[in-house]
């Protein structure tokens, strides 16, 4: 049975595992009806005219895992972030693990969709901000039609959450080949700050599938700081749709750290809806192996006066494939925007591919927008420069790759994870560098 | 002296009226309309032309019939009703034996009023103009020039009687009949167009140009244009297109095929200037055309493009750069004005090794237009060390236009250096303040900045175009141009 029928006819049983008296049934049954007629994006589609899901769908995917594991967190230590006191929701198959979390309603909740969907007290929240951001497609409809269980935070007025939260996904494997589909609602409201770091690990031999989808909302003068680290192994598969909806004066940013994965998308949207407001997409990609990362970015501008920065770095070996897909929409009232979008790659191997399609579609007139697009190889004539001063070939490739993504990695606000990702391009190099950027 | 605004411009570019819009009266031999087989076997007919051609339409026309239009582009538009056009007209004094002294004489006076005075032009500007009005060829001069020099200058369907070895060989070679709807339905209706052949090492001594203009209304035009360098050789070639005004929209579906051997060199320039439509957006001409060249070894082929008129554009000049060492260039400025929407760009194709490719594409939107840019650099595994530099400005006047970039950039080398540049933007306050304060009123200001927008393309032209170009780009945003 292809994996389209077997879920939509699984949704009745998953339907009987949820409580179908409250408002999300609807939400339910109207996304699985649209599922069934647009099914699963294709080649054909424009926005995924060079990513292919289909050698993943082949998978005959576990939809509802049937054994509870537990991890104990000394095994696990490694892949939560060093010394840093933080909110924890750890999700282990696709079901939340307590005991490795650290969740909290103190002045702010941090918690779970499961709670969230189902208790009355977060019903209010719930009833204006579930499903409003999300912009409906097959991948999107299919998350919200099995949406049960993710990350809940709400960040009340003039309020800051007083550590980073973290957010993280692993599959054993015990449950066989698992889709997943964690659903996250993020709700800052108006002067308020949150930082989240979000992380997806497969710790198996086993093939996994994330469909993930994240909503963000960020009030008037919100400020928003998103970092995803994509370092998964090669048999897992991650299709990221988050939305972000900003409001006056806001700031959002959402860094995105691609490392792994067999295949990765990336749809990150934001939708400004008012005025001030600055967007920030940054992106450094590493990869090597038969990896395919795939960034698909869309800003919309809606109100005057605001700003979008984008800049995405792309370094590419073996067999890896890279594909950029930008596009900012300045509506025709959004005068005065300044939009940028940047994407540099480069191609360290004959076999690796970069496909890039940076877009501008612009209505208003009194804008600044421009993006640039390079392909590449690292500078000959730098490499000998070091190498003549001693450095050897491999350490003097690597700073320069550092010196590549350097803007991307200092924007990097956690001093704790700003390590840790320079340790992880350190390993991925092969190379111990001495240094912290 | 008055103050000269941006507002002002708005208004003018909006008030201007299509100046070259006039309607002269030629007796036409025109087919009824309607499309299907048998008025392709009778344009070939009509054509006397051989076994082989009328095959080619007649196959051409079964793939067209076969495809679907395109609807990927940019653009909106009502699609035209295939069955509702004549596919043949000619204006019908017509006879291969006469000089410039027999044609038409209302005909002339068309060209005159167009500024392109066939006199004038043999005596003054030494530039040959095989000059097409609805679809046939009417006079053709300094043929004698280029017969000493052994190059062939001549519509394509005396091409097709003539040489039909060269024609046979090269024809659809480059686009072929699968290639696009448009493409396939030019291919089993075209009427005439340009044939050109450089022979080995001969650099053509003048700049080749045909004049295009759509004439008989409810026609359509189908153009086919081949041109052939063979190796070492050299050829600049120029294309102008006006067109009157008329009411019903109308149909241009060309194509143009380039085929550069090793060493050569041609150069193509176009001004396009097709009736655009009024300012409501009435009327105006579909410009659906595919241009591509191919490039052999040290071969190189650049496509200068002025865009003014029409009111759907869809066009997409393209080099396949097969051989080694080959050159692709295309510089082009796309101005849109009131309705008119055009989606352009260019394809560089990159094959071979140590293949370059420039793009420069400045697009200037006004009133309600919609302009969008639309280009592809692909670079395969084997094209070692290929180099790619993109440049795509627009610039923005009042704010219900809109400007769009679509670039798709593809590297598959690792040795592949690409560079990509969009900017977009509309003529700064400062810019005109830092004039104002030099004692440079705002009208030159706008001038000057528009100028120097566009300075970069512009420069690319021929001498004879570049002031014809100069006249179009003063119709569609006259005062802003100095």
């Amino acid at each position: 049975m292809e994996l389209k029928e077997k879920l939509v006819s699984s949704f009745l049983a998953f339907e009987s595992t949820v409580d179908t008296t409250n408002s999300t049934h609807d939400i339910r049954s109207e996304a699985i009806k649209f599922f069934e007629i647009y099914g699963f994006p294709t080649k054909k589609n424009e926005a995924w005219k060079y990513t292919s899901l289909n050698n993943i769908l082949k998978q005959d995917f576990i939809l509802f895992p049937k054994n509870e594991v537990a991890l104990e967190y000394k095994d696990v230590k490694k892949y939560f972030i060093n010394d840093l006191d933080s909110y924890k929701i750890v999700f282990i198959d696709g079901v939340y693990s307590s005991h490795l979390s650290s969740t909290t309603h103190d002045k702010i909740d941090v918690c779970l969709m499961s709670s969230a969907l189902t208790q009355n007290r977060f019903k209010q929240v719930i009833d204006v901000y579930y499903n409003t951001i999300v912009k409906e497609d097959g991948m999107t409809a299919l998350n919200t039609a099995y949406a049960k269980e993710g990350a809940y935070i709400y960040i009340p007025k003039n309020t800051i959450a007083d550590k980073p939260i973290e957010v993280v996904h692993f599959s054993t494997g015990s449950n066989g080949t698992l889709l997943c589909q964690p659903r996250n609602l993020i709700v800052v409201e108006d002067r308020s700050q949150v930082t989240i770091v979000e992380r997806h690990q497969n710790l198996s031999t086993e093939k996994a599938f994330t469909n993930s989808v994240t909503e963000i909302y960020a009030g008037k003068n919100a400020n928003i700081d998103y970092y995803k680290i994509q370092n998964d192994t090669k048999l897992s598969s991650l299709v990221d749709n988050t939305f972000v909806e900003q409001h006056d004066t806001s700031v959002a940013s959402v860094h995105t750290f691609a490392f792994g994965g067999e295949i990765t998308r990336n749809n990150l949207n934001f939708y400004q809806k008012g005025q001030g407001i600055d967007s920030i997409l940054n992106g450094v990609t590493i990869l090597e192996g038969k990896t395919h990362v795939d960034h698909n970015t869309l800003v919309e501008h809606q109100e005057p006066n605001c700003e979008s920065h984008q800049d995405y770095k792309g370094i590419f070996d073996d067999k890896a494939t890279g594909v950029f897909n930008g596009k900012i929409i300045v509506d025709q009232i959004a005068q005065k925007t300044n939009a940028f979008q940047s994407n540099n790659n480069i191609l360290l191997s004959d076999k690796a591919t970069v496909n890039s399609k940076p877009q501008l579609e612009i209505f208003a007139d009194d804008v600044k927008c421009s993006h640039g697009c390079t392909i590449g190889q690292l500078d000959e004539s730098a490499l000998f420069y070091m190498r003549s001063r001693g450095i050897a070939t491999k350490e003097a490739k690597a700073l320069l790759m550092y010196a590549f993504a350097n803007n991307v990695l200092e924007s990097v606000k956690i001093p704790q994870l700003k390590k840790r990702i320079n340790n992880l391009i350190a390993e991925k190099l092969g190379v111990s560098i001495g240094f912290d950027l | 002296m008055s103050k000269f605004t941006e507002d002002d411009l708005k208004k003018e570019l909006e008030t201007k009226e299509y100046e070259y819009g006039f309607y002269t009266d030629i007796e036409s031999d025109t087919f009824p309309v309607g499309l299907n087989e048998d008025v392709v076997r009778a344009i070939s007919a009509k054509k006397n032309e051989p076994k082989w051609m009328t095959d080619w339409r007649v196959d051409a026309f079964r793939i067209w019939s076969a495809m679907e239009e395109p609807e990927w582009a940019n653009v909106k538009y009502n699609k035209p009703d295939f069955q509702a056009i004549s596919y043949y007209s000619a204006p019908k004094k017509t006879d291969p034996n006469k000089s410039l002294e027999d044609v038409d004489p209302e005909l002339l006076a068309t060209f005159e009023k167009l500024g392109i005075s066939l006199d004038e032009q043999k005596k003054l500007s030494g530039v040959a103009v095989d000059v097409v009005v609805d679809s046939v060829s009417v006079a053709t001069t300094f043929k004698k020039t280029l017969n000493e020099k052994g190059i062939i200058f001549c519509s394509i369907s005396e091409a097709i009687q003539e040489h039909p070895e060269l024609v046979k060989k090269y024809i659809g070679s480059i686009v072929p009949k699968t290639d696009n709807f448009y493409a396939a339905l030019n291919s089993a209706v075209f009427t005439d167009g340009s044939f050109c052949y450089i022979p080995k090492g001969v650099k053509c001594p003048m700049e080749l140009s045909t004049y295009f203009r759509i004439n008989q209304g409810g026609t359509g035009q189908f153009e086919r244009t081949l041109l052939v360098a063979d190796q070492g050789s050299y050829v600049s070639y120029l294309e102008g297109c006006t067109a009157p005004s008329r009411d019903e929209n109308q149909l241009h579906a060309a194509v143009v095929e380039l085929i550069a051997l090793d060493d050569a060199e041609i150069k193509y320039s176009t001004v396009q200037n097709w009736f655009p439509g009024d300012k409501e957006g009435k009327g105006g001409v579909f410009n659906f055309v595919t241009k591509r060249g191919l490039c052999e070894n040290n071969a190189k082929i650049s496509w200068t493009q002025v865009e003014t008129g029409s009111a759907v554009t869809w066009k997409y000049p393209s080099c396949i750069l097969k051989g080694n060492n080959s050159v692709g260039e295309f510089y082009s400025i796309a101005v849109t004005n009131n309705y008119q929407q055009a989606d352009t760009g260019t394809k560089m194709i990159h094959l071979g090794k140590n293949t370059k490719s420039t793009i420069i594409s400045k697009g200037i939107s006004a009133g309600k237009s919609q302009n969008s840019y639309r280009g592809l650099v692909q670079i395969s595994p084997r094209a070692e060390n290929a180099r790619n530099f993109s440049q795509c400005d627009s610039l923005l006047m009042g704010n219900e236009c809109g400007a769009h970039t679509f670039p798709y950039i593809e590297a598959k080398n690792k040795t592949a250096q690409i560079e990509h540049e969009a900017t977009t933007s509309k003529i700064g306050e400062d810019q005109i303040f830092y004039c104002n304060q030099r004692g440079i009123d705002t009208e030159k200001a706008i001038a000057l900045i528009v100028n120097g927008f566009s300075k970069e393309v512009l420069n690319k032209l021929p001498m004879e175009f570049a002031v014809e170009a100069q006249k179009l780009l003063e119709i569609s945003l006259e005062g802003s141009v100095g």
